[in-house]
């Protein structure tokens, strides 16, 4: 949009990756004089604010900096070698399929950085808080920026160790054994796609996912594809999660503290989407092709499944906890990204992408104002929250009750919010998919997944229902509760504000988007 | 350091009979031995409460061993040479790989040393006197031993060096009076490596008979024509010859001494025996089978695989049944890691012999070498900061290590470093990448099930790994004590910790040596 030379977007690029990491380790050395502020914990949570701050303008002119027309095109690349014995280089780039994501990472880290500010989960010192939040957005944004498939393993890997402590330490109860689960799961999982990758950089020669992409390596073998496939297959959908490799995922969001679940569905989720359709889709197409109805069969179970494990939560006397409702709708959500991807067309993956940053938005959303209300009332237990009758959230906290309300409605799908087009995206991809996939198996998915969308609107409305309606705060002695303060609408104002804008107008991401996917599925040729 | 004379030797003629040494080729073993032998001796003029001199000139005399490797570091050197069939064949040989494996031997002992010296100290004021010129002249021997080894291209020097680093050692363990579990340690130690090693010399001994020489490279084009009745006895002979190495690598079922003798021993000599015996069993492995079994590579290359994968499961598994609060346990858990780890050195040298060209096997072998100088540094760093904690829970227990960061938080973030670099997950990046190697060495030589057998074993190391880990940043029970720390201790820490930190950064300092043959 606006002209900017190369050299200042590859700096621009460089410093999105390395400025949270810098900005981690000075986070853990004593404030300089003149910026010690009121209190050295106050000093460093406002340095997390400041340099995510920081990093987010970086990734906004980046985006502004970013050449429109040519979307398929890696922009802003750095490629120096690192590791010549491996043949490892640092390479970095963006193209429409990354450019959104760097930017909701950035976002929903600055917004996080800024929520603890005022609000500072209960623990252990803020600094070592903030220096995780750091190095976990340094480790998100890497993985969306790198190009090389061991930098990509890196990345991917640097972010658990943060993730683990900010659970297991500033977490709630049972903080301890989801923080294992958590780590174990994905662990397991990223050893196995450690060999994928391998065997794809051996057999092929190179670990350069740009030139992966468009060459077409005769080393790679249909057997061998497939291998890798399943290898870096479960890797990824460990991470996405996909049924029925989901069930760390409830646990990890029950536990963890808001900003902790925020990031965890906002971003660390996508890198598992991402990684499908940076990597699997363009360089192991055969492989992929083999495994696209299993794929697209465990999505649609986890769609139905997500929406009747979040029914039955939600149901009446079934001490539900809210977090754990949005963390299992959070599986759902992710079944329509991996049926999309299952597609191999245009159109489901651009769907994918699509409903990867809706969710992102969206459930980042859910889980702060979810996080507000077990703030204010103590508990986030639907029946707690609800009793007989209801929590009457409208009546007791009317502009809170009207977020969630919000949220809840987007989630679902409505129309003219971002959640729609993602999946009914996802759904037309799986009417019509690639050529040699069986078109009978995916109209039968599409089929279920259309269904599921129905439930998903039964249980959000239920969930509605429960919480924001119930008897008016007039008519018992329930007290008033605390109504949005102003640093919640810091926070939330520009989640709900994309959120309308991507529901409103598509066609600003999905023009991003779509160039990109048609070059990478017609592998690498435009 | 002398050399056994070969038969070929006397045949050579009398030009011969007095050879020219190239003395800067043999320094860095001939250095630690002399030094070793004037500590021994300054040890009878020191009176008593000066003799933590002893120590500075241990440290010295390595420190300068270590340095006379940089005039050699240009060209490759051979001494103790003769004329054989056919062309020149030396027992003496001062390569890129010797080179490297010296470095890490020496290196390893320094930081040994540096540890050794807050050990005696606090063992003196506590009055459990360890004998200290003994210590010292052992520690030298044996590092001797050990840097000598690499350097060796004839059985009969090979299994000299090898007993020389060997011998030094059980005394090493054995050396704290009066306690009964380093006897134990000491005595399990010696009883089951004599009879490794005895195996070993019957190995090289039916070598020997089947091939007529004792030069490694002459073996390697003799065992191809070797007659029909005698390829048995040459068959046999390979596999005994790796029993000696297999032990001191503690590869599956050669792995049980190492628990009790890691406990027994005194800290720094469990450190020492964990990095610098392990290299030599390694080193011994690599010279045996790349350079002279080659021929038999079919032989050698499963067995060495199933062992790999023996060894890492044994070792990873006992480690994740440890209980954090035995008494002892964090060293324990440290010795079946080691034994673990050890698997994963094998995996390279098993896959050099599934190798189609011998560049595939240099490269494999030079996955080993980078695997082993990422494990030494760390490995160490770990036992330094684990003889840190040592001197307040003497019982230096997994569970004493709740709260280390209240405490000390450099030594807990160091820690914790090292422990995720043996575990090999970000941000210690040359612990993942030296795995990477490691897993494609077994990918590249066609190993695909043992390199999922490895991968299995990442994830159980990374759960123990993890735990501990997790365990440091805990909050304390009761009030966290402040203690100064001696300035050895401290020298040894910063400089695995930089080590690892510095091949973070710049992986390819070490893993250059797996597209760069090192023969």
């Amino acid at each position: 949009m606006i002209g900017i030379s190369e050299s200042v977007m590859q700096f621009l690029l460089a410093l999105i990756v390395a400025g949270p990491l810098i900005g981690a380790v000075a986070a853990l050395l004593p404030a300089p004089p003149g910026l010690k502020g009121k209190s050295p914990d106050q000093a460093v949570l406002r340095h997390g604010v400041v340099v995510t701050g920081a990093v987010l303008i970086a990734a906004i002119v980046l985006a502004l900096g970013f050449d429109h027309d040519h979307p398929s095109r890696m922009q802003a690349t750095t490629d120096i070698r690192w590791i010549p014995a491996l043949d490892v280089r640092v390479h970095l780039g963006v193209d429409g399929i990354s450019l959104p994501l760097l930017v909701l990472t950035a976002l929903l880290t600055f917004l996080c950085a800024l929520y603890s500010y005022f609000k500072m989960p209960e623990g252990p010192s803020p600094r070592a808080f903030v220096a995780l939040v750091l190095v976990l957005e340094a480790g998100t944004l890497a993985t969306f920026a790198v190009l090389d498939l061991l930098l990509f393993f890196l990345a991917f890997e640097m972010v658990l160790i943060p993730m683990y402590f900010l659970i297991a330490r500033w977490g709630g109860a049972r903080r301890g054994p989801a923080a294992w689960k958590f780590i174990l799961y994905t662990l397991l999982g990223s050893v196995v796609m450690l060999l994928g990758l391998l065997l794809i950089g051996l057999k092929s020669g190179t670990f350069d996912m740009v030139a992966l992409a468009t060459d077409n390596d005769p080393g790679l073998t249909t057997s061998v594809q497939v291998t890798a496939v399943l290898a870096i297959g479960v890797g990824l959908a460990v991470k996405t999660p996909m049924w029925p490799l989901h069930s760390w995922l409830p646990d990890a969001h029950t536990a963890a503290p808001t900003v902790g679940s925020v990031l965890l569905a906002g971003v660390l989720l996508k890198m598992g989407t991402y990684g499908f359709v940076r990597i699997l889709l363009p360089i192991a197409p055969d492989g992929m092709e083999t495994f696209a109805p299993y794929l697209a069969a465990f999505a649609v179970v986890g769609i139905v499944y997500g929406s009747l494990a979040c029914l039955a939560l939600a149901r009446p006397g079934a001490k539900g906890d809210l977090k754990r409702l949005i963390a299992y709708s959070s599986v759902g959500h992710m079944g329509f990204v991996l049926l999309g991807i299952a597609t191999m067309t245009p159109t489901g993956v651009n769907g994918a992408l699509f409903a990867n940053i809706a969710h992102g938005l969206i459930t980042g959303l859910l889980f702060f104002l979810v996080g507000a209300v077990k703030d204010r009332t103590g508990t986030s237990d639907l029946d707690t929250l609800a009793q007989e009758s209801g929590a009457a959230l409208y009546g007791k906290a009317p502009r809170l009750g009207a977020l969630l309300a919000f949220g809840a409605v987007a989630s679902l799908g409505l129309p003219g919010l971002a959640g729609f087009w993602g999946e009914m995206l996802a759904l037309f991809g799986a009417f019509d998919p690639a050529d040699g996939l069986s078109r009978p198996a995916f109209l039968t998915f599409m089929a279920i997944a259309a269904f599921g969308t129905l439930l998903t609107a039964a249980y959000m409305l239920i969930v509605v229902r429960r919480v924001c309606m119930g008897p008016g705060a007039g008519t018992e002695q329930a007290p008033r509760l605390a109504d949005v303060h102003g640093y919640e609408f810091a926070a939330w104002t520009p989640l709900v504000a994309l959120t309308v804008l991507a529901g409103l107008w598509p066609a600003a991401l999905l023009g991003l988007t779509d160039p990109a996917v048609q070059q990478l599925l017609a592998g690498g040729k435009s | 350091m002398t050399v056994a004379p070969t038969d070929s030797g006397f045949v050579a003629g009398a030009a011969n009979v007095v050879q020219s040494v190239d003395w800067l080729a043999i320094a860095p073993p001939t250095i630690a031995a002399v030094v070793g032998l004037a500590v021994l001796v300054t040890d009878l003029f020191v009176p008593e409460r000066r003799k933590e001199l002893l120590g500075w000139i241990s440290v010295a005399g390595l420190a300068a061993a270590g340095l006379s490797l940089l005039p050699i570091l240009d060209d490759e050197r051979s001494t103790f040479c003769v004329v054989g069939r056919g062309d020149t064949l030396c027992s003496y040989t001062a390569d890129e790989f010797t080179l490297v494996i010296q470095l890490l031997v020496l290196g390893g002992a320094l930081l040994t040393a540096l540890l050794s010296l807050s050990t005696l100290k606090d063992a003196r004021a506590a009055g459990k006197e360890i004998p200290e010129g003994e210590f010292w002249f052992l520690l030298l021997s044996s590092a001797a031993g050990a840097a000598l080894l690499p350097a060796a291209r004839d059985l009969a020097t090979l299994v000299v060096a090898l007993e020389v680093a060997s011998l030094p050692a059980f005394a090493l363990v054995g050396l704290k009076r009066g306690d009964r579990r380093s006897s134990e340690g000491a005595l399990k130690f010696f009883l089951s490596s004599v009879t490794a090693t005895a195996v070993t010399l019957l190995g090289a001994s039916f070598v020997y008979a089947a091939t007529g020489t004792l030069h490694l490279a002459e073996i390697g084009a003799e065992l191809g024509e070797v007659d029909g009745d005698l390829r048995t006895l040459a068959r046999a002979g390979v596999v005994l010859t790796l029993v000696g190495f297999a032990f001191k690598v503690a590869a599956v079922p050669f792995h049980f001494w190492v628990p009790d003798t890691y406990v027994g021993a005194p800290l720094p000599v469990a450190a020492y025996l964990s990095v610098v015996g392990k290299a030599v069993g390694f080193t011994g492995l690599i010279l045996v089978l790349v350079v002279a079994f080659q021929e038999y590579h079919d032989v050698w290359g499963p067995a060495l695989a199933v062992l790999a994968a023996l060894t890492m499961t044994a070792g990873n598994v006992a480690a994740l049944r440890q209980r954090p609060t035995r008494a002892y346990s964090a060293v324990r858990l440290l010795a079946w890691s080691s034994v673990g780890q050890a698997g994963y050195l094998l995996v390279p040298i098993a896959a050099a012999g599934y190798a189609d060209r011998p560049s595939q096997a240099d490269s494999a072998v030079g996955s080993t070498v980078a695997y082993a100088l990422m494990y030494a540094a760390v490995n160490l760093g770990a036992f330094a900061v684990a003889a840190l904690v040592g001197r307040t829970h003497a019982r230096n227990r997994v569970s004493d290590y709740r709260g280390l960061y209240a405490r000390s938080p450099l030594s807990a973030l160091t820690l914790a470093f090292f422990l995720l670099c043996l575990a090999g997950l970000p941000p210690g990046i040359i612990g993942l990448f030296a795995k990477v190697t490691v897993f494609s060495a077994a990918v590249d030589a066609g190993l695909g099930w043992l390199a999922v057998v490895m991968a299995a074993n990442v994830v159980i190391a990374l759960y123990y790994y993890l735990q501990w880990t997790a365990l440091l940043f805990r909050a304390p029970e009761g009030e966290p004590e402040r203690y100064r720390v001696p300035a050895p201790l401290t020298v040894a820490v910063a400089l695995a910790a930089v080590l690892g930190v510095a091949l973070s950064g710049a992986p390819q300092l070490v893993l250059r040596f797996t597209t760069s043959g090192l023969f």
